[in-house]
């Protein structure tokens, strides 16, 4: 990456710009991979990426980002992630 | 070989800009600009001019097509005249701000209602604080190398900023004159192509423009007013090498005539400061000490060198402009300029506003009233007293 | 095509200041997958100003410039003529807006583009409203919808931004949906290869503008297309092509579903439903629908 010597409003990539994003989540995503079938529709409709994909289609949580919206959860047609509250006690 | 050309102020700036080889013109026809950029589009038939023409549907995408070319990386112009430039104002601001150096000629015009396409600084005055360099110019002559030089100073890594070259309608930009056109090769010998100081590449994913907080956003504005500082030196030194490479000179920040033992200062812009001279010549045969200081460049505003006038002399100045509720603009920066530091007198004229022709005689009359201490502070020229 | 298709590569970096559930983002991880790395983005005023995240650091991965908010279009122009300027015809170029920034303050701006023949592709978001200025009413927010602008319910219809489009006979335009991923994907990857200027349209429920639970985006985009609210489809050279379930529609083949499968999820539209339903303004949104049907089998089918 190459950093311009100007001094305007010019910003670079990062991971977690905004910090790290998983302090937001109220909910937090279990995801049960025994139950998942690898349709992916939890990563594709992930809207902070935050869903990984492996090469063989299993995926998992990046918990420092996600937001914690529930969508993997709503899309997920086998019901192999389920919301949490975030510091619920086990 | 320096060839004469005999053309109008705007056929005169096409020319100036065609040679400094823009990649890109955006433009939006507006009297009295359209011959400029009709000039454009004659040398993009002829071939003379190799850019891309975007014809587009308004002067604010105008300048936002301009803003998306710098930032390519690429040299850029336009050029548009009142509601036009009142209509990009929003854009100027972008332009200044984002650091890229679009050069625009901005022929100076009535701004309605009602509607009256003659000459009058209002337009460009009320753009001052958008951060653009801003030259007045009082020939075609003088357009045509305030556009090549306006380039190396906007495209300069320490500058970096958007140049407006502002000449009065119709008595520059439809007023055929006299000029001498260097050719191509000394042109591309004076000017270097653009370095830009930052651009938009696949390779170098950079987000321009979001959010900034407070005090990040306090340094680009610093930044910008000390790259305005540094203009005031450049401005200089162009002048001189211009004058080197070609013999001409027409001032820097400001162009001095008769100043020498001179009791009042004049200070005018653009057309009026022609005419000035004329003026000028006329009390200096009847034995009245007057000298002209033209200012060329109204932002960065030559504060210190106005400073020094002062200390030799009373300053009138004219304004083709107002500030409704204050005054000419030039006449609030002149005194701005002085302030605490001189015990100068400075009377202020209104004088051609809405195209009104303000020839030398009126401008000797003005003069002579200040001598006469008939002068109030600021007075409207035929319309108060005088 | 699957989604398993749909390339792993990612220029949307997490962590960004975009809401929970946001459809932008969704959208965008699209764009950028099916666009690739060599495509540079131009952005007016919108949600994604936000999204982009604070100076000095950015959450894309694609080169992206800020631009005024009707300008987007414009300066795509200029984008894309300092690059071709400079022989770098490969690029894609990119102006990303909402609907604040297409349907009302930016249409001069991406009209003339059109017809200038620009050669990049406009992505018009849709979520309905000004959804970054805090949910007021835009050309595009239809009729009966709260918003903070219109408090009691919205008193006009939607402007139909596809026949606008289409009035300029661009080589290719569409219509697309966040909760169908594919076909968004399939329409930007042939957008790509098309020489011209290009319009894709993205409905883009947003959960705080339309008062819905955050993990209900991509639902709420279903029911968009299933209601026949929102329809898919593509225009190539002035051949339009309904896509998916609303070719069905379209078709005859399936009924769409009552607006109130999608409207009494959404707190916009709560007014019509409590105290007591709003019978009359129901009818008036189901009509208009209908009416679009009626005139898109009429031109089209």
């Amino acid at each position: 990456m190459k950093k311009y010597d100007v001094v305007t409003t010019i910003s670079y990539p990062k991971k977690g710009a905004m910090g790290k994003t998983g302090n937001w989540r109220v909910f937090r995503p279990i995801l049960d991979k025994d139950k998942c079938v690898k349709c992916l529709r939890c990563w594709i409709f992930c809207p902070e990426a935050t869903i990984t994909r492996h090469k063989d289609d299993s995926v998992d949580i990046d918990y420092v980002y996600c937001k914690g919206c529930g969508i993997c959860a709503d899309v997920c047609k086998v019901k192999a992630i389920i919301l949490e509250r975030e510091g619920k006690k086990k | 070989m320096t060839e004469v050309m005999i053309d109008t102020g705007n056929y005169i700036a096409a020319k100036a800009a065609v040679m400094c080889k823009p990649d890109v013109v955006a433009a939006y026809p507006i009297t009295p600009q359209t011959t400029l950029v009709e000039g454009i589009a004659k040398y993009l038939a002829t071939g003379e001019y190799k850019g891309e023409y975007i014809c587009v549907e308004s002067e604010h995408s105008a300048m936002a097509a301009c803003i998306g070319a710098s930032a390519t990386g690429v040299r850029t112009f336009t050029g548009t005249s009142s509601h036009g430039l009142l209509l990009m104002h929003e854009m100027l601001h972008w332009a200044a701000l984002a650091r890229l150096p679009v050069i625009m000629c901005n022929i100076n015009r009535v701004v309605g209602p009602g509607w009256n396409i003659w000459a009058d600084e209002n337009d460009s005055i009320s753009q001052r604080d958008t951060g653009w360099i801003q030259f007045y110019c009082s020939s075609n002559q003088e357009i045509f190398d305030t556009i090549i030089q306006s380039f190396k100073l906007g495209e300069h890594e320490k500058i970096s900023l958007p140049v407006m070259i502002s000449y009065n309608a119709f008595i520059l930009s439809h007023t055929s004159m006299p000029v001498f056109v260097p050719n191509q090769k000394d042109v591309d010998a004076f000017l270097p192509n653009r370095a830009p100081k930052w651009k938009l590449d696949p390779d170098n994913p950079i987000t321009f423009g979001n959010i900034i907080l407070p005090a990040e956003y306090e340094k680009v504005r610093l930044d910008m007013q000390k790259s305005h500082e540094y203009a005031k030196k450049l401005i200089l030194e162009i002048s001189k090498e211009w004058k080197q490479r070609f013999g001409r000179y027409h001032g820097d920040l400001l162009e001095f005539y008769k100043c020498d033992g001179a009791d009042y200062i004049l200070l005018s812009m653009g057309a009026i400061g022609a005419e000035s001279k004329a003026a000028i010549d006329n009390l200096r045969k009847e034995g009245l000490k007057f000298g002209l200081a033209r200012v060329r460049c109204f932002r960065p505003f030559p504060k210190e060198e106005i400073l020094k006038l002062s200390k030799k002399a009373d300053l009138i100045v004219i304004d083709r402009n107002i500030s409704p509720g204050m005054e000419g603009a030039l006449f609030t920066e002149v005194k701005a300029s002085l302030y605490d530091n001189t015990d100068a007198k400075v009377c202020g004229f209104i004088a051609g506003l809405g195209g009104k022709d303000v020839p030398f005689g009126d401008i000797e009359k003005m003069c002579k009233k200040v001598i006469n201490g008939k002068a109030r502070h600021i007075e409207w020229f035929g319309l108060e007293g005088v | 095509m699957a989604i398993k298709d749909l390339p792993i590569e990612e220029c949307y970096i997490p962590g960004s200041a975009a809401c929970p559930g946001c459809p932008a983002t969704m959208a965008l991880r699209i764009v950028y997958k099916a666009l690739g790395k060599n495509t540079v983005k131009i952005v007016p005023a919108c949600c994604t100003a936000v999204i982009e995240s604070l100076h000095p650091y950015t959450s894309f991965d694609i080169p992206t410039m800020n631009i005024a908010f009707e300008a987007a279009a414009a300066g795509a122009s200029g984008v894309e003529a300092g690059f071709r300027m400079q022989g770098k015809t490969d690029i894609t170029v990119v102006a990303w807006a909402g609907d604040g920034g297409t349907y009302d303050i930016g249409i001069q701006a991406l009209s003339g583009a059109l017809e200038r023949n620009t050669n990049f592709i406009y992505i018009c978001y849709n979520n309905e409203i000004y959804s970054n200025t805090g949910i007021q009413r835009s050309g595009a927010t239809p009729y009966g919808a709260w918003t903070t602008t219109t408090v009691s319910g919205k008193t006009e219809f939607r402007k139909e931004m596809g026949e606008i489009i289409q009035a300029h006979h661009i080589p290719y335009a569409a219509q697309a949906c966040i909760a169908y991923p594919e076909d968004l994907f399939k329409k930007l990857q042939k957008a790509k290869i098309i020489h011209g200027p290009r319009y894709i349209e993205i409905m883009a429920p947003c959960p705080p503008g339309w008062r819905f639970p955050m993990e209900k985006t991509v639902e709420m985009g279903t029911m968009a297309v299933e209601t026949g609210a929102w329809a898919l489809y593509e225009v190539e050279n002035d051949k339009v092509t309904f896509n998916g379930r609303s070719k069905l529609i379209m078709e005859g083949k399936v009924e769409r579903k009552p607006i109130e499968d999608w409207i009494k999820y959404q707190g916009r539209f709560r007014h019509l439903f409590k105290p007591k339903k709003d019978i009359k303004r129901i009818k008036a949104i189901e009509d208009h629908i209908d009416q679009m049907w009626e005139r898109y089998r009429k031109c089209y089918l």
